[in-house]
């Protein structure tokens, strides 16, 4: 009943979309606004019907509807009531019609800005926004439909949308149950934050395709989106983050990052995303780069589609088996037909895109921008190298060829020490012309204490080298950063006479974008900080522990005191270790190590134990555990030095993108505005 | 200041030069990446046949494990087993009856090329006989090979309608 209900809904919002992307595009070539008018509106549309379709989905989620196959398959009766919302993304139907959720609240969203100034641009983005709509409501009409239920026919059960002849409904007594690695808070939010920046980027790319179409090729449609960017841009991380959050408290081995394909698939859209973010203010600035913008846009979009088959797809192990996925063939045509497209518009505008000035001095702050391009361009040309060489090998030699983490690590290593030194040294060059001698006039002071920490480090007994540039980058990030808005704070301060503070908290408000930049700019290399010390730094030891007895690794040692073994809700056998943490003999926590066995699916799943510190973490692994031998535990032991900062540099950048993506208004406004709430205040 | 005649052209052709620098780095940190840390995809079978052509190459094998040949000492974590040859392919395991049937076929073939496998590290949970064992590390010129990490994969069935089966331990 209520699965014929959503299915009813679902084939109403495509039929919507349909109408909006028809409707739209008679409008613009009668040249009738009716017409996009009405489209504008099909469009708005879109977001309450989805809205309600994913209301019928939680409903059978949430009360156990089994009969229904994607319901059977991601929940069951054990499950807590948040999990089994949550399952609304956990399998491959719900997350597609989840991401069309998530897609028709920003073009809901997008509809309802003021469009007097661009009324150009309107049908164009509705058929953008609508035809990626049409496309993932078409995968779950008709491929990965998450309403169809279980029947029971002459000749066995099948799974189908609607009763096959003379079959009986099946209602399975419980569910087969989330996978237990996705029970996980990190799990919860990970995915939504992913594709709510997957999504965000949806909107810019819109615009750029309006402006495309339309001819205005000015960097109006970078002016409207540039917010929207932003705010996808920080989705993306934080949805990146909270992945690697996850791995490394879920999957306990000892890591965040792993670089395998689905990884690399969410973060190749990061890549060409944070590009783009800097890029578009060389062409507010300097009217450069217009036609390299549009690339970086077009590619982004790509890269976000084909992130979201990869990540959902359940192909993982293997480039081979993307085409043995249903969806594979669509998404590879879709994904082929809109780069074609855009990149056949892009050609068609290509010489209305060129730069109104050249480009001249190579340290100006354009050119630093330019080569930050570049080597963004250059990770992930690795990247995508890693990923593809398997296919491109056994095509060529007939042998088959992986590349692990090893290859990722060392290709992308020197060129993410070269990302951190232009972060330091692009704040200082002047736009237009720059030369070294007025860079090193600016960078020499906070250059020379930033030196203070590599020589520290030195004497404290660290010579890894690659660990020695890797400090001493991030501190002359932090240094010049900070000296720079201290210096204009101090300039700021002497003109207007007022506290150093205020002057502070004034340069920031006036040019929130760069310095909300520049706190994120500190974040990252925050997080550096953390990605050194585990990469660089982290050891490890393992072994087998009578109770007890202990175990040392560098300046810990750690005690097993006891271990027990019980039956939880939720269908879960329980082992838990005890065990004492002491540094340099001092007794300092308690760790829990676990293993959680989930009968229903036969899954086990280790929860490590964890002693987290700024300075380092102590990681412990509850590997086995034998009840009747007098053996004991076999304990997995990480030290990962500084790892937390990677957390806390994450956090950081939410703080910096609030400041870069406030909605600027004058002084005047705000005070008006000031006085506007007083006013309403008092009639109240 | 020798650019003054033609400050267009030559600063183009010093953004060139510039562009091409970083993309020679770029080629070249890929080359050199790749060669250092390749991985040979082998079934047991290529292992088998090019013997000690492949020792010393890092490489990645996977095979069907054998269940009572597991040895393993949890004082010292050494790991033994053996594995069976299975195809590589994926799209050949699928059309062979999908991974269930093929890790079973191998197992139970004695036909089957074979490799002893050693490692030294906790037991995987998942290391049974009839799991899919992936193993990365090399061959050493006994004919065993050394793995450095050891992935297992399970067949999952679910068998729909089944009771949840909730007996101890």
């Amino acid at each position: 009943m209520f699965a014929d209900l959503g299915f009813g809904l679902l084939v109403l919002t495509f039929l919507t979309a349909s109408y909006s992307i028809a409707a739209a595009i008679l409008g613009y070539s009668k040249k009738d606004f009716r017409w996009v008018e009405s489209a504008r509106k099909a469009s708005i549309l879109l977001f309450p019907l989805v809205t309600l379709t994913i209301l019928v989905l939680l409903y059978l989620l949430g009360t156990n509807h089994f009969e229904v196959k994607y319901v059977y398959s991601v929940t069951s009766l054990s499950m807590p009531m948040y999990l089994k919302l949550t399952a609304l993304w956990g399998g491959q139907s719900g997350s597609l019609l989840f991401w069309a959720w998530l897609l028709s609240i920003f073009s809901s969203a997008v509809m309802l800005r003021k469009w007097d100034r661009d009324r150009e641009f309107l049908p164009w983005v509705i058929v953008v926004t609508s035809v990626t709509m049409f496309f993932f409501l078409t995968l779950t009409i008709f491929f990965e439909n998450p309403f169809i239920r279980w029947w029971q026919t002459a000749s066995g059960e099948v799974a189908a949308m609607f009763a096959p002849s003379q079959a009986m409904l099946i209602t399975p007594a419980d569910g087969t149950g989330l996978n237990p690695l996705l029970r996980h808070p990190g799990m919860i939010i990970h995915p939504p934050m992913l594709y709510l920046g997957f999504v965000a980027f949806i909107i810019p790319f819109a615009f750029a395709v309006a402006a495309l179409i339309t001819g205005r090729t000015d960097d109006r449609w970078i002016r409207i989106t540039r917010r929207w960017t932003i705010w996808a841009w920080l989705f993306l991380s934080l949805g990146l983050v909270l992945g690697a959050r996850w791995a490394y408290d879920v999957l306990g081995w000892g890591g965040y990052w792993g670089w395998d394909p689905v990884e690399i698939a969410a973060f190749m859209p990061w890549l060409t995303g944070t590009a783009f973010l800097h890029s578009v203010m060389i062409q507010e600035k300097r009217g450069m780069l217009k036609q390299w913008n549009m690339v970086l846009i077009i590619v982004t979009y790509d890269l976000v589609i084909f992130g979201t088959f990869l990540t959902r797809s359940g192909v993982l192990s293997s480039v081979h088996a993307f085409a043995q996925s249903a969806i594979g063939p669509m998404f590879f045509t879709f994904i082929g037909l809109t780069l074609a497209a855009s990149v056949g518009l892009l050609l068609h505008r290509w010489n209305d895109l060129k730069s109104e000035t050249p480009m001249t001095s190579m340290l100006s702050r354009e050119a630093l921008f330019l080569l930050n391009n570049l080597l963004f361009m250059g990770v992930l040309i690795v990247s995508f190298w890693g990923v593809i060489f398997p296919l491109i090998s056994e095509l060529a030699t007939g042998q088959k060829v992986t590349v692990g983490p090893p290859f990722y690590e060392r290709a992308t290593a020197p060129l993410f020490a070269a990302l951190m030194a232009l972060m330091a040294i692009a704040p200082l060059a002047a736009w237009g012309h720059s030369t070294i001698k007025t860079l090193g006039k600016a960078i020499w002071k906070p250059g020379l204490v930033s030196l203070i920490t590599p020589v520290t480090l030195f004497f404290l007994g660290i010579h890894n080298f690659a660990a020695l540039i890797g400090f001493t980058l991030v501190a002359l990030v932090i240094c010049v950063t900070l000296y720079e808005i201290w210096r204009g704070a101090r300039l700021r301060s002497k003109k207007q006479n007022e506290n150093i503070f205020v002057s502070v908290w004034q340069l920031i408000n006036r040019n929130r974008r760069r310095y909300g930049g520049y706190i994120i700019h500190i974040s990252m290399v925050l997080m550096a900080i953390g990605i050194l010390g585990i990469e660089i730094f982290q050891t490890q030891t393992q072994g087998t522990l009578p109770v007890g007895s202990s175990m040392t690794l560098e300046n810990y040692k750690v005690t097993f005191d006891s271990v027990a073994q019980f039956d939880t809700a939720g269908g879960r056998n329980v082992t838990r270790a005890e065990m004492s943490i002491y540094k340099d003999g001092k007794f300092v926590g308690q760790v829990f190590p676990r293993r959680d066995y989930y009968y229903e699916s036969q899954q086990p799943m280790t929860i490590p134990g964890l002693r987290s510190t700024m300075l380092d973490d102590v990681y412990v692994i509850l590997v086995d555990w034998q009840p009747i031998s007098q053996i004991g535990a076999t304990i997995k032991l990480y030290h990962n030095p500084l790892v937390n900062w990677l957390w806390v540099g994450s956090i950081l950048i939410i703080f910096g993108t609030v400041v870069a993506a406030w909605p600027d208004k004058d002084p005047a406004a705000i005070r008006s505005t000031a006085k506007l709430v007083n006013a309403t205040g008092a009639a109240d | 200041m020798e650019q003054i005649p033609t400050p267009q052209k030559s600063g183009r052709i010093k953004f060139i030069f510039g562009g091409l620098m970083i993309l020679a780095a770029v080629v070249y940190l890929i080359a050199s990446s790749t060669q250092a840390s390749a991985e040979y995809f082998m079934t047991v079978d290529e292992l088998k046949a090019k013997g000690d052509a492949v020792v010393g190459r890092n490489l990645r094998a996977s095979g069907a494990v054998i269940g009572e040949s597991i040895k393993y000492d949890p004082q010292t974590l050494d790991l033994e087993f053996t594995v069976a040859n299975v195809p590589g392919d994926n799209s050949e395991i699928e059309a062979m009856g999908g991974l269930a049937q093929v890790l079973y076929e191998a197992v139970n073939d004695p036909n089957r090329s074979r490799l002893q496998v050693k490692y030294n590290g906790p037991m995987p949970d998942l290391l049974r006989g009839e799991a899919q064992a992936i193993m990365t590390g090399h061959m050493g010129e006994d004919g065993i090979f050394y793995a450095d990490e050891l992935l297992l994969k399970c067949p999952t069935k679910y068998e729909p309608a089944l009771p949840s089966q909730a007996s101890g331990d």
